[in-house]
Protein backbone atom coordinates (compact mmCIF):
# COMPACT_ATOMS: atom_id res chain seq x y z
CA UNK A 1 0.00 0.00 0.00
CA UNK A 2 1.45 3.36 -0.88
CA UNK A 3 1.81 6.17 1.62
CA UNK A 4 0.16 9.48 0.84
CA UNK A 5 0.88 11.51 3.95
CA UNK A 6 3.90 11.23 6.14
CA UNK A 7 4.25 13.41 9.21
CA UNK A 8 7.39 12.72 11.15
CA UNK A 9 8.10 14.02 14.67
CA UNK A 10 6.33 17.32 13.97
CA UNK A 11 6.49 20.02 16.65
CA UNK A 12 5.09 23.52 16.64
CA UNK A 13 4.83 26.32 19.18
CA UNK A 14 2.70 29.42 19.29
CA UNK A 15 4.74 31.62 21.59
CA UNK A 16 5.00 29.73 24.87
CA UNK A 17 2.16 27.37 23.96
CA UNK A 18 3.06 23.98 22.56
CA UNK A 19 0.58 23.34 19.76
CA UNK A 20 2.11 20.11 18.49
CA UNK A 21 4.70 18.02 20.27
CA UNK A 22 6.48 15.25 18.38
CA UNK A 23 3.46 14.17 16.32
CA UNK A 24 3.81 11.47 13.68
CA UNK A 25 1.18 10.19 11.29
CA UNK A 26 1.23 8.04 8.20
CA UNK A 27 -1.74 7.86 5.87
CA UNK A 28 -2.03 5.16 3.21
CA UNK A 29 -4.13 5.20 0.07
CA UNK A 30 -7.76 4.15 0.32
CA UNK A 31 -8.31 4.58 4.03
CA UNK A 32 -10.12 7.07 6.25
CA UNK A 33 -8.09 8.72 9.02
CA UNK A 34 -9.67 10.40 12.02
CA UNK A 35 -8.16 13.10 14.19
CA UNK A 36 -9.79 13.30 17.57
CA UNK A 37 -9.29 15.51 20.59
CA UNK A 38 -10.72 18.37 22.62
CA UNK A 39 -10.65 21.95 21.32
CA UNK A 40 -7.07 23.14 21.33
CA UNK A 41 -5.66 19.62 21.14
CA UNK A 42 -3.81 20.46 17.92
CA UNK A 43 -6.07 18.97 15.23
CA UNK A 44 -6.41 22.10 13.14
CA UNK A 45 -2.71 22.94 13.52
CA UNK A 46 -1.81 19.48 12.23
CA UNK A 47 -4.20 19.85 9.29
CA UNK A 48 -2.72 23.25 8.40
CA UNK A 49 0.69 21.63 8.18
CA UNK A 50 -0.64 19.06 5.73
CA UNK A 51 -1.83 21.89 3.50
CA UNK A 52 1.43 23.80 3.73
CA UNK A 53 -0.26 26.69 5.56
CA UNK A 54 2.20 26.34 8.42
CA UNK A 55 5.90 25.63 8.32
CA UNK A 56 7.08 22.92 10.74
CA UNK A 57 9.22 24.23 13.60
CA UNK A 58 10.62 20.76 14.01
CA UNK A 59 10.12 17.53 12.14
CA UNK A 60 8.95 16.95 8.62
CA UNK A 61 5.72 16.82 6.61
CA UNK A 62 5.38 15.09 3.24
CA UNK A 63 2.22 14.88 1.17
CA UNK A 64 2.44 12.81 -2.04
CA UNK A 65 6.15 12.69 -1.19
CA UNK A 66 6.39 16.50 -1.50
CA UNK A 67 6.96 19.30 0.98
CA UNK A 68 3.63 21.21 0.96
CA UNK A 69 5.33 24.46 2.04
CA UNK A 70 7.81 24.40 -0.84
CA UNK A 71 5.53 22.93 -3.49
CA UNK A 72 2.04 24.15 -2.64
CA UNK A 73 0.70 24.06 -6.18
CA UNK A 74 1.68 20.46 -6.84
CA UNK A 75 0.25 19.39 -3.49
CA UNK A 76 -2.93 21.46 -3.34
CA UNK A 77 -3.96 20.48 -6.86
CA UNK A 78 -4.52 16.98 -5.54
CA UNK A 79 -6.07 17.97 -2.21
CA UNK A 80 -9.65 18.85 -1.35
CA UNK A 81 -10.11 20.88 1.82
CA UNK A 82 -13.05 21.97 3.90
CA UNK A 83 -12.10 24.21 6.80
CA UNK A 84 -14.03 24.38 10.02
CA UNK A 85 -15.01 28.00 9.44
CA UNK A 86 -15.94 27.12 5.84
CA UNK A 87 -14.55 30.53 4.99
CA UNK A 88 -16.20 31.48 1.73
CA UNK A 89 -16.19 34.88 0.04
CA UNK A 90 -19.42 36.45 1.30
CA UNK A 91 -19.81 38.80 -1.66
CA UNK A 92 -19.57 36.06 -4.30
CA UNK A 93 -22.34 33.98 -5.78
CA UNK A 94 -22.03 30.21 -5.64
CA UNK A 95 -21.81 29.84 -9.43
CA UNK A 96 -19.10 32.51 -9.54
CA UNK A 97 -16.96 30.71 -7.01
CA UNK A 98 -17.54 27.40 -8.77
CA UNK A 99 -16.31 28.87 -12.05
CA UNK A 100 -13.35 30.47 -10.34
CA UNK A 101 -12.32 27.29 -8.52
CA UNK A 102 -12.84 25.17 -11.62
CA UNK A 103 -10.31 27.30 -13.49
CA UNK A 104 -7.61 26.19 -11.08
CA UNK A 105 -8.41 22.51 -11.36
CA UNK A 106 -7.93 20.73 -14.69
CA UNK A 107 -9.43 17.61 -13.13
CA UNK A 108 -12.71 19.35 -12.22
CA UNK A 109 -15.65 17.01 -12.77
CA UNK A 110 -18.58 19.18 -13.81
CA UNK A 111 -21.10 16.39 -13.91
CA UNK A 112 -20.18 15.35 -10.38
CA UNK A 113 -20.39 18.95 -9.13
CA UNK A 114 -23.81 19.40 -10.74
CA UNK A 115 -25.06 16.13 -9.35
CA UNK A 116 -24.02 17.12 -5.82
CA UNK A 117 -25.44 20.64 -6.11
CA UNK A 118 -28.76 19.25 -7.32
CA UNK A 119 -28.94 16.59 -4.63
CA UNK A 120 -28.36 19.30 -2.01
CA UNK A 121 -30.90 21.53 -3.72
CA UNK A 122 -28.48 24.48 -3.72
CA UNK A 123 -29.39 27.61 -5.64
CA UNK A 124 -26.27 28.47 -7.65
CA UNK A 125 -27.27 32.11 -8.01
CA UNK A 126 -27.30 32.87 -4.31
CA UNK A 127 -24.58 34.85 -2.61
CA UNK A 128 -22.70 33.15 0.20
CA UNK A 129 -23.89 35.83 2.60
CA UNK A 130 -27.44 34.56 1.97
CA UNK A 131 -26.68 30.89 2.63
CA UNK A 132 -27.44 29.10 5.89
CA UNK A 133 -24.78 27.25 7.89
CA UNK A 134 -25.86 23.94 6.38
CA UNK A 135 -25.90 25.28 2.81
CA UNK A 136 -22.44 26.79 3.27
CA UNK A 137 -21.15 23.42 4.42
CA UNK A 138 -22.73 21.72 1.41
CA UNK A 139 -21.30 24.33 -0.96
CA UNK A 140 -17.89 24.02 0.70
CA UNK A 141 -18.09 20.29 0.27
CA UNK A 142 -18.82 20.52 -3.46
CA UNK A 143 -15.84 22.87 -3.85
CA UNK A 144 -13.66 20.41 -1.92
CA UNK A 145 -14.53 17.24 -3.84
CA UNK A 146 -15.46 18.24 -7.41
CA UNK A 147 -11.89 18.05 -8.69
CA UNK A 148 -11.77 14.45 -7.42
CA UNK A 149 -8.83 15.00 -5.08
CA UNK A 150 -6.53 12.13 -4.12
CA UNK A 151 -6.60 13.42 -0.56
CA UNK A 152 -9.70 14.90 1.05
CA UNK A 153 -9.07 16.87 4.25
CA UNK A 154 -12.02 17.93 6.38
CA UNK A 155 -11.64 19.95 9.56
CA UNK A 156 -14.60 19.37 11.87
CA UNK A 157 -16.94 18.89 8.90
CA UNK A 158 -19.97 18.23 11.12
CA UNK A 159 -19.56 21.04 13.58
CA UNK A 160 -22.70 23.11 13.94
CA UNK A 161 -24.66 21.13 11.36
CA UNK A 162 -28.00 19.40 11.57
CA UNK A 163 -28.38 15.66 11.08
CA UNK A 164 -29.36 15.89 7.41
CA UNK A 165 -26.35 17.89 6.27
CA UNK A 166 -24.08 15.70 8.40
CA UNK A 167 -25.34 12.70 6.45
CA UNK A 168 -24.42 14.49 3.20
CA UNK A 169 -20.90 14.98 4.48
CA UNK A 170 -20.56 11.36 5.56
CA UNK A 171 -21.91 10.23 2.18
CA UNK A 172 -19.25 12.32 0.45
CA UNK A 173 -16.54 10.67 2.54
CA UNK A 174 -17.79 7.19 1.73
CA UNK A 175 -18.07 8.01 -1.97
CA UNK A 176 -14.59 9.48 -2.05
CA UNK A 177 -13.08 6.34 -0.61
CA UNK A 178 -15.24 3.80 -2.39
CA UNK A 179 -15.25 5.22 -5.88
CA UNK A 180 -11.62 5.55 -6.59
CA UNK A 181 -9.72 4.41 -3.55
CA UNK A 182 -8.91 7.91 -2.41
CA UNK A 183 -7.85 8.94 1.05
CA UNK A 184 -9.64 11.01 3.67
CA UNK A 185 -8.27 12.76 6.75
CA UNK A 186 -10.88 14.36 8.95
CA UNK A 187 -11.05 15.78 12.42
CA UNK A 188 -14.11 15.53 14.58
CA UNK A 189 -15.23 15.75 18.13
CA UNK A 190 -18.18 13.47 17.35
CA UNK A 191 -16.70 10.17 18.39
CA UNK A 192 -19.46 7.92 17.16
CA UNK A 193 -18.94 9.45 13.73
CA UNK A 194 -15.23 8.70 13.88
CA UNK A 195 -15.95 5.20 15.09
CA UNK A 196 -18.15 4.49 12.09
CA UNK A 197 -16.27 6.36 9.41
CA UNK A 198 -12.60 5.87 10.20
CA UNK A 199 -10.22 3.02 9.59
CA UNK A 200 -7.53 4.67 11.64
CA UNK A 201 -7.63 7.12 14.52
CA UNK A 202 -5.17 9.53 16.12
CA UNK A 203 -6.14 10.92 19.50
CA UNK A 204 -4.44 14.23 20.30
CA UNK A 205 -4.30 15.85 23.69
CA UNK A 206 -2.50 19.14 24.27
CA UNK A 207 -0.47 18.67 21.11
CA UNK A 208 0.60 15.13 21.80
CA UNK A 209 -0.54 11.82 20.37
CA UNK A 210 -2.06 9.83 23.23
CA UNK A 211 -3.46 6.93 21.20
CA UNK A 212 -2.96 5.97 17.57
CA UNK A 213 -3.81 2.95 15.44
CA UNK A 214 -6.54 1.23 13.50
CA UNK A 215 -9.92 1.83 15.11
CA UNK A 216 -10.54 -1.89 15.65
CA UNK A 217 -7.10 -2.35 17.15
CA UNK A 218 -7.36 0.66 19.45
CA UNK A 219 -10.75 -0.49 20.67
CA UNK A 220 -9.69 -4.10 21.07
CA UNK A 221 -6.74 -3.14 23.27
CA UNK A 222 -8.86 -1.06 25.65
CA UNK A 223 -11.48 -2.64 27.87
CA UNK A 224 -14.07 -1.35 30.31
CA UNK A 225 -14.60 -3.72 33.21
CA UNK A 226 -17.03 -3.41 36.09
CA UNK A 227 -15.48 -4.35 39.41
CA UNK A 228 -17.64 -5.05 42.42
CA UNK A 229 -16.51 -5.03 46.01
CA UNK A 230 -18.21 -6.76 48.95
CA UNK A 231 -18.33 -3.50 50.92
CA UNK A 232 -18.50 0.18 50.12
CA UNK A 233 -15.23 1.92 49.40
CA UNK A 234 -14.72 5.53 50.42
CA UNK A 235 -12.08 6.21 47.81
CA UNK A 236 -11.29 4.65 44.47
CA UNK A 237 -9.63 1.23 44.72
CA UNK A 238 -5.99 0.78 43.84
CA UNK A 239 -6.05 -1.21 40.63
CA UNK A 240 -2.71 -1.60 38.94
CA UNK A 241 -2.58 -0.82 35.25
CA UNK A 242 -5.93 0.99 35.20
CA UNK A 243 -6.14 4.01 32.88
CA UNK A 244 -9.07 5.38 34.81
CA UNK A 245 -11.32 4.30 37.65
CA UNK A 246 -14.74 5.80 38.20
CA UNK A 247 -17.64 4.97 40.44
CA UNK A 248 -18.52 4.87 44.10
CA UNK A 249 -19.44 2.51 46.90
CA UNK A 250 -19.32 -1.09 45.72
CA UNK A 251 -19.34 -0.68 41.97
CA UNK A 252 -16.39 0.74 40.05
CA UNK A 253 -15.83 1.04 36.34
CA UNK A 254 -12.25 0.52 35.18
CA UNK A 255 -10.78 1.37 31.77
CA UNK A 256 -7.65 -0.71 31.16
CA UNK A 257 -5.32 -1.94 28.46
CA UNK A 258 -4.23 -5.00 30.43
CA UNK A 259 -5.64 -8.40 29.50
CA UNK A 260 -8.90 -9.32 31.16
CA UNK A 261 -7.34 -12.25 32.98
CA UNK A 262 -4.61 -10.17 34.58
CA UNK A 263 -7.12 -7.51 35.63
CA UNK A 264 -9.24 -10.26 37.16
CA UNK A 265 -6.29 -11.28 39.34
CA UNK A 266 -5.43 -7.70 40.26
CA UNK A 267 -9.07 -7.01 41.19
CA UNK A 268 -9.19 -10.18 43.24
CA UNK A 269 -6.11 -9.11 45.17
CA UNK A 270 -7.78 -5.76 45.86
CA UNK A 271 -10.78 -7.69 47.18
CA UNK A 272 -13.07 -7.15 44.18
CA UNK A 273 -14.67 -9.22 41.46
CA UNK A 274 -15.19 -8.42 37.77
CA UNK A 275 -18.89 -8.64 36.99
CA UNK A 276 -18.79 -7.45 33.39
CA UNK A 277 -16.20 -6.62 30.76
CA UNK A 278 -16.33 -5.43 27.17
CA UNK A 279 -14.17 -3.54 24.68
CA UNK A 280 -14.19 0.22 25.18
CA UNK A 281 -15.72 2.82 22.89
CA UNK A 282 -13.53 5.61 21.49
CA UNK A 283 -15.26 8.04 23.80
CA UNK A 284 -14.38 6.02 26.88
CA UNK A 285 -10.81 5.66 25.65
CA UNK A 286 -10.45 9.38 24.96
CA UNK A 287 -11.82 10.40 28.36
CA UNK A 288 -9.67 7.87 30.21
CA UNK A 289 -6.54 8.91 28.33
CA UNK A 290 -7.12 12.63 28.79
CA UNK A 291 -7.82 12.26 32.51
CA UNK A 292 -4.73 10.17 32.95
CA UNK A 293 -2.59 12.64 31.06
CA UNK A 294 -3.96 15.48 33.21
CA UNK A 295 -3.23 13.52 36.39
CA UNK A 296 0.32 12.84 35.26
CA UNK A 297 0.86 16.52 34.53
CA UNK A 298 -0.48 17.54 37.93
CA UNK A 299 1.75 14.99 39.62
CA UNK A 300 4.84 16.25 37.76
CA UNK B 1 -32.32 -6.96 5.63
CA UNK B 2 -31.98 -4.39 8.34
CA UNK B 3 -28.63 -3.93 10.03
CA UNK B 4 -28.33 -1.73 13.09
CA UNK B 5 -24.98 -0.28 14.00
CA UNK B 6 -24.35 0.90 17.51
CA UNK B 7 -20.91 2.51 17.85
CA UNK B 8 -21.35 2.55 21.64
CA UNK B 9 -21.68 -1.22 21.69
CA UNK B 10 -18.73 -3.14 23.08
CA UNK B 11 -18.36 -4.95 19.77
CA UNK B 12 -16.37 -3.70 16.75
CA UNK B 13 -18.61 -2.43 13.96
CA UNK B 14 -17.49 -5.00 11.38
CA UNK B 15 -18.29 -7.73 13.91
CA UNK B 16 -21.74 -6.24 14.53
CA UNK B 17 -22.39 -6.54 10.80
CA UNK B 18 -21.04 -10.10 10.70
CA UNK B 19 -23.19 -11.13 13.67
CA UNK B 20 -26.37 -9.65 12.25
CA UNK B 21 -25.86 -11.25 8.85
CA UNK B 22 -25.16 -14.57 10.54
CA UNK B 23 -28.32 -14.16 12.54
CA UNK B 24 -30.29 -13.33 9.40
CA UNK B 25 -28.97 -16.49 7.73
CA UNK B 26 -29.63 -18.65 10.77
CA UNK B 27 -33.16 -17.36 11.14
CA UNK B 28 -33.98 -17.77 7.46
CA UNK B 29 -34.30 -14.04 6.76
CA UNK B 30 -31.50 -14.55 4.27
CA UNK B 31 -31.59 -17.69 2.18
CA UNK B 32 -28.95 -19.54 0.19
CA UNK B 33 -28.37 -17.73 -3.08
CA UNK B 34 -29.58 -14.36 -1.79
CA UNK B 35 -27.35 -11.50 -2.83
CA UNK B 36 -25.84 -9.14 -0.27
CA UNK B 37 -25.57 -5.41 -1.04
CA UNK B 38 -22.45 -4.17 -2.83
CA UNK B 39 -19.73 -2.73 -0.63
CA UNK B 40 -20.46 0.76 -1.85
CA UNK B 41 -24.21 0.58 -1.35
CA UNK B 42 -23.86 -1.02 2.07
CA UNK B 43 -21.26 1.52 3.25
CA UNK B 44 -23.46 4.39 2.10
CA UNK B 45 -26.51 2.91 3.78
CA UNK B 46 -24.83 2.21 7.11
CA UNK B 47 -22.58 5.31 7.00
CA UNK B 48 -19.46 3.34 7.74
CA UNK B 49 -16.09 3.26 6.07
CA UNK B 50 -16.21 0.86 3.09
CA UNK B 51 -13.28 -1.06 4.52
CA UNK B 52 -15.49 -2.14 7.40
CA UNK B 53 -17.84 -3.83 4.93
CA UNK B 54 -14.87 -5.40 3.15
CA UNK B 55 -13.66 -6.79 6.48
CA UNK B 56 -17.12 -8.08 7.42
CA UNK B 57 -17.57 -9.81 4.03
CA UNK B 58 -14.12 -11.36 4.29
CA UNK B 59 -14.92 -12.80 7.68
CA UNK B 60 -18.29 -14.11 6.46
CA UNK B 61 -16.58 -15.64 3.46
CA UNK B 62 -13.89 -17.40 5.45
CA UNK B 63 -16.61 -18.75 7.76
CA UNK B 64 -18.32 -20.16 4.65
CA UNK B 65 -21.46 -18.11 5.15
CA UNK B 66 -21.17 -16.14 1.94
CA UNK B 67 -19.45 -16.67 -1.39
CA UNK B 68 -17.93 -14.06 -3.62
CA UNK B 69 -18.62 -14.63 -7.27
CA UNK B 70 -16.19 -12.90 -9.54
CA UNK B 71 -17.59 -9.84 -11.17
CA UNK B 72 -21.09 -10.35 -9.87
CA UNK B 73 -21.28 -9.94 -6.11
CA UNK B 74 -21.55 -11.60 -2.74
CA UNK B 75 -24.11 -14.34 -2.15
CA UNK B 76 -25.30 -16.42 0.78
CA UNK B 77 -23.78 -19.91 0.54
CA UNK B 78 -25.75 -23.05 0.02
CA UNK B 79 -24.92 -24.97 3.19
CA UNK B 80 -27.61 -23.51 5.33
CA UNK B 81 -28.63 -26.32 7.69
CA UNK B 82 -25.20 -27.14 9.03
CA UNK B 83 -24.45 -23.49 9.56
CA UNK B 84 -27.83 -22.81 11.08
CA UNK B 85 -27.45 -25.52 13.74
CA UNK B 86 -24.08 -24.25 14.75
CA UNK B 87 -25.27 -20.65 14.65
CA UNK B 88 -28.49 -21.26 16.53
CA UNK B 89 -26.48 -22.78 19.31
CA UNK B 90 -24.01 -19.92 19.42
CA UNK B 91 -26.79 -17.36 19.66
CA UNK B 92 -28.63 -19.15 22.43
CA UNK B 93 -25.41 -19.80 24.34
CA UNK B 94 -24.65 -16.08 24.35
CA UNK B 95 -28.05 -15.44 25.90
CA UNK B 96 -27.52 -18.18 28.46
CA UNK B 97 -24.16 -16.75 29.48
CA UNK B 98 -25.71 -13.32 30.01
CA UNK B 99 -28.51 -14.87 32.05
CA UNK B 100 -26.07 -16.86 34.20
CA UNK B 101 -24.00 -13.76 34.93
CA UNK B 102 -27.08 -11.81 35.92
CA UNK B 103 -28.38 -14.65 38.08
CA UNK B 104 -25.04 -14.86 39.83
CA UNK B 105 -25.07 -11.13 40.56
CA UNK B 106 -28.59 -11.39 41.96
CA UNK B 107 -27.52 -14.34 44.13
CA UNK B 108 -29.61 -17.04 42.52
CA UNK B 109 -28.12 -20.52 42.79
CA UNK B 110 -27.96 -22.72 39.69
CA UNK B 111 -30.71 -24.94 41.09
CA UNK B 112 -33.04 -21.98 41.72
CA UNK B 113 -32.41 -20.71 38.21
CA UNK B 114 -33.30 -24.06 36.61
CA UNK B 115 -36.50 -24.20 38.65
CA UNK B 116 -37.42 -20.68 37.54
CA UNK B 117 -36.73 -21.51 33.91
CA UNK B 118 -38.98 -24.58 34.07
CA UNK B 119 -41.73 -22.59 35.75
CA UNK B 120 -41.58 -19.83 33.13
CA UNK B 121 -41.55 -22.41 30.39
CA UNK B 122 -44.67 -24.08 31.78
CA UNK B 123 -46.42 -20.70 32.03
CA UNK B 124 -45.52 -19.82 28.47
CA UNK B 125 -46.68 -23.21 27.20
CA UNK B 126 -50.01 -22.76 29.02
CA UNK B 127 -50.67 -19.34 27.58
CA UNK B 128 -49.78 -20.60 24.12
CA UNK B 129 -52.31 -23.45 24.28
CA UNK B 130 -54.86 -21.02 25.64
CA UNK B 131 -54.28 -18.65 22.73
CA UNK B 132 -54.54 -21.48 20.26
CA UNK B 133 -57.79 -22.57 21.83
CA UNK B 134 -59.05 -18.99 21.63
CA UNK B 135 -58.02 -18.74 17.98
CA UNK B 136 -59.73 -22.02 17.22
CA UNK B 137 -62.98 -21.03 18.91
CA UNK B 138 -62.88 -17.54 17.43
CA UNK B 139 -62.61 -18.64 13.81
Amino acid sequence: MSTLVEVDALSRRYGATIALDNVSLKADVGLVYGLVGANGAGKTTLIKHLLGLLRPHQGQVRVFGLDPVREPVAVLRRVGYLSEQRDLPEWMRLDELLRYTRAYHPSWDRAYADQLLDSFGLDRRKKFSDLSQGMRAQAGLVLAVAHRPDLLVLDEPSSGLDVVVRQDILDAIVRTVVEDGRTVVFSSHLLDEVERMCDHVTVLHEGRVVVQGSVDEVRATHRVSQVRFPRQLDSSPDIEGALSIAGDGRAWSVVHTSALESLREIALRAGGEITESRIATLEEILIARVRRSNRQRQAA
Amino acid sequence: MEIKINPADGVPIYRQIVNQIRYSVASGLLEPGDELPTIRAFALRLKVTPNTIVKAYEELESAGIVQKRHGSGTFVSGERTRLADWERRRIIEQRIDALLTEAHQLDFSGEELFKLIRRRQALLADSRTENQAKDASGS
